[in-house]
């Protein structure tokens, strides 16, 4: 990809970052964060990527290092976000308070 | 493997980048926002699927290997942390993902061919260490691993601008030479400047720093991307980077604070200095009998939830005092500030979790006007948030952060573990005022007590 192109690219998502949370309540803003958090987690086809290339074990252990913490920025990332949301309701489904509290 | 042709996998990467925006816009707002973060993880999967099928890999079971300990030591973390513990864990995460992006540029430097993609190599290097190191700093600081105060020592300015000026020199020998073990002495400087940059931030700013340091990776993530030509990492480290941008100057204008102020501002003795000396002017105290009868036989109460509420896992007893009290007709709602908690909107997940409905909490534009007409404002292990000294004293380092107005209400209750001062270490004169009472003791405790009392009037 030449560098025009890559650096066309890059503007236009600036604006669309702007955009998209530019009226987020401030009760949004930790899910917020954590969801913006694990979107950059994709760094893992990254590591994936130069892991796959690497010939060298060295090379390759360090790649592999970078697969595990990009993974754990991906996985983690969206599940604590989605346990987050998940208490989110507008209306009491009160009663069946939430089981593990641990 | 290369199963699929470019074409293809250009598409693909562009569905997945077109489901990492419908996530940031889906979670906005809190009809869409858990559907948008399964959007996410959906264009998440879609991607590390296409990269599997579309580049020449080798290695593959050691990768596979390698993203199931990846998830199996992440996701059981996620699944059973504590909401209280949550901010630290996003730092965490974060912190993982600017280290990720830092190796795979230290690794790609080799592959490296002209001076510009040795320019994004040097980029996101030196950011994703910067990340790295500071997160790692904000969750030692969050965990109480090490003092919540700002740690400023003398000369750090100048420390500060030697590793940074060090850094740059490096990193242009970097891009000239391609040397390697350049490479590596940047990463640690860059780590370097991590720790340096979060030790002189204090407590309560260290939420948006985390925002912040997010910002941060997603830039190291798209500088990767620009290194490995790979236009989804782009996009995808370029909007977080964006989105965490506005989030941050967000976070940082509901605490009424600047970002370069809190940031710098710490340069020039702390950005939120203050004491935890226990002071030992006279208070109210009062027992729990007497505070039920206050809120007994109020016609409305108020009551504001703080981290100290969070941190005895007393939002299901606040809930139960709110029922309780509504059972006797009197209107009670919760006053969320931006920032209670740790993390801005970090309460009303902690009081959703305790099932109080959505509508009884209320923001703090909304609830402010109505602390004249309230007979009892109940603050539970809330104190910077209510603090006066935000608005009357200009030396104060949470001076223009605004602020729950309780002290408009005529009487007001602090439910304190100690006459401790806060997470941004300031006193609260409100403490000290003629209509105030204050009941020592655990929140949870405390509030089982005056519901306990409140049931037997």
């Amino acid at each position: 990809m030449d560098g025009t192109a890559l650096l066309t690219i890059t503007v236009l998502a600036v604006f669309v970052g702007f955009e998209v949370v530019s009226k987020v309540s401030s009760t949004l803003h930790t899910p917020l964060m954590s969801g913006a958090n694990a979107i950059h987690g994709i760094i893992l086809v990254g590591a994936i990527i130069v892991a796959g290339q690497a010939a060298d074990p060295w090379v390759l252990a360090v790649a592999l290092l970078a697969v595990v913490l990009a993974t754990a920025n991906l996985v983690g990332g969206f599940v604590v976000t989605d346990r987050m949301l998940h208490m989110f309701h507008a209306k009491k489904d009160a009663g069946q308070a939430k089981g593990g509290s641990k | 493997m290369s199963i699929l042709d470019p074409v293809w996998t250009a598409l693909l990467y562009l569905a997945a980048a077109v489901f990492f925006i419908l996530a940031l816009r889906g979670l906005s707002s809190p009809r869409t926002a858990r559907r948008g973060n399964l959007v996410g993880a959906l264009g998440a999967v879609i991607a590390v699927v296409t990269v599997f099928l579309s580049a020449r890999l080798e290695n593959i079971p050691w990768i596979l290997g390698a993203i199931v300990v990846g998830s199996a030591v992440a996701a059981p973390v996620a699944r059973r942390v504590r909401m209280t513990q949550m901010p630290q864990l996003v730092a965490l995460f974060n912190g993982v993902g600017g280290g990720a992006a830092a190796l795979v540029a230290l690794l790609e430097l080799g592959h490296a061919g002209e001076p510009w993609v040795r320019v994004a190599i040097v980029f996101t290097l030196l950011v994703g260490a910067v990340s790295f190191a500071g997160s790692g700093i904000t969750f030692a600081k969050l965990q109480e691993l090490m003092t919540t105060r700002p740690v400023v020592f003398y000369g750090l300015p100048v420390v500060m601008s030697v590793v940074l000026l060090a850094a740059v020199a490096s990193g242009v020998a970097v891009v000239v030479s391609g040397s390697l073990p350049l490479a590596v002495l940047l990463l640690v400087l860059g780590l370097a400047a991590g720790v340096l940059l979060v030790l002189p931030v204090g407590g309560a700013d260290v939420p948006i720093v985390i925002s912040l340091l997010n910002a941060f990776t997603g830039l190291a993530v798209a500088a990767s991307g620009v290194v490995l030509g790979n236009v989804l990492l782009v996009v995808a480290g370029t909007l977080v980077g964006a989105s965490g941008t506005i989030l941050t100057r967000a976070m940082a204008a509901a605490m009424g604070r600047s970002v370069a102020g809190i940031l710098f501002g710490a340069f020039r003795g702390g950005s939120t200095a203050g004491s935890t000396a226990v002071s030992e002017r006279p208070v109210r105290s009062s027992s729990p009998e007497d505070v039920a009868v206050l809120l007994g036989y109020a016609q409305r109460v108020i009551i504001v939830p703080g981290y100290g509420l969070a941190v005895a896992q007393g939002q299901h007893t606040a809930a139960e005092l709110a029922l309780a009290l509504e059972a006797r007709g009197i209107q009670v709602d919760f006053a969320i500030h931006p920032v209670a908690g740790r993390m801005p909107g970090h309460m009303n997940v902690l009081l959703a979790e305790a099932n109080v409905p959505y509508e009884s909490l209320k923001e703090m534009g909304e609830i402010n006007p109505e602390f004249k007409t309230t007979d009892v404002a109940l603050v539970v292990g809330a104190n910077d948030v209510v603090n006066p000294a935000a608005k009357t004293s200009s030396g104060s380092p949470i001076y223009g952060m605004p602020i729950l107005e309780v002290a408009e209400a005529r009487q007001v209750v602090f439910l304190k573990r100690s006459m401790r001062p806060g997470f941004a270490g300031i006193e609260n004169e409100l403490l000290f005022e003629p209509q105030t009472s204050l009941l020592f003791g655990d929140a949870k405790e405390s509030l089982a007590q005056v519901l306990g009392a409140v049931k037997a009037l």
